[in-house]
């Protein structure tokens, strides 16, 4: 279960060297997308496709908006 | 595992840096400028009318503590003689944008509207800057 955070939060997350995730699709990932992060589009997420984390840094996941 | 729960609309929104194709795109806060005259609502009418005139723009802002936007005051509306508190004076609540919204969307309701000027914010309401509609066009 991921734990919900805000803006301050991810903030102090990203200075501990967290991964971050951008769950859309490719076509939302590519135009913009935060600073380092990747693209595992929540559609296509299985252990394979999350085997590119590093299961011992926290990551964090987003999508478009909060709804 | 950890959700940043507004998403990246709310990255955006603060205008923080990104990456990806169009990271460069022109939006309202490339062109948005911070000088704006900002104002406690305890503030003069007479005192802020002073600094608005030092100003390049015709009008100021009254913002809370931390920041957030509370109301609009034009510089034609300030008596230089009144010592009552500027908030007796100013439009409460003018409508905002945010950094990341583009020069077409912005331009296009300022002049709806038939104003000159963009207040940006965070989505909390904070003061980001402000931007002119002639400068939004020019760049758009």
């Amino acid at each position: 279960m991921a734990t919900g955070i805000w803006l301050d939060q991810l903030i102090e997350v990203l200075d501990r060297g967290a991964q971050v995730v951008e769950v859309l699709g490719a076509d939302d990932y590519a135009p913009v997308h935060l600073p380092g992060a990747i693209n595992l589009p929540l559609r296509q997420l299985d252990e394979q496709a999350v085997s590119v984390l590093d299961r011992g840094r926290p990551i964090v996941v987003y999508c478009w908006d909060s709804l | 595992m950890y959700d940043y729960v507004p998403g990246k609309v709310d990255w955006l929104a603060h205008n923080l840096e990104v990456e990806g194709e169009r990271a460069d795109a022109p939006t309202v806060g490339g062109v948005m400028r911070d000088d704006v005259v900002r104002c406690a609502q305890t503030d003069r009418v007479a005192d802020v009318r002073e600094s608005i005139e030092r100003s390049p723009y015709p009008f100021g802002l009254v913002t809370g503590e931390d920041g957030t936007v509370l109301g609009r005051v034009p510089a034609s509306a300030l008596d230089p003689r009144s010592l009552g508190p500027v908030w007796d004076v100013a439009e409460p609540g003018p409508k905002t944008f945010r950094p990341h919204h583009s020069f077409e969307n912005v331009a296009g309701h300022l002049a709806e509207k038939k104003l000159r000027w963009a207040i940006v914010t965070t989505p909390e309401g904070r003061l980001l800057g402000v931007a002119s509609r002639e400068d939004l066009e020019r760049a758009g």
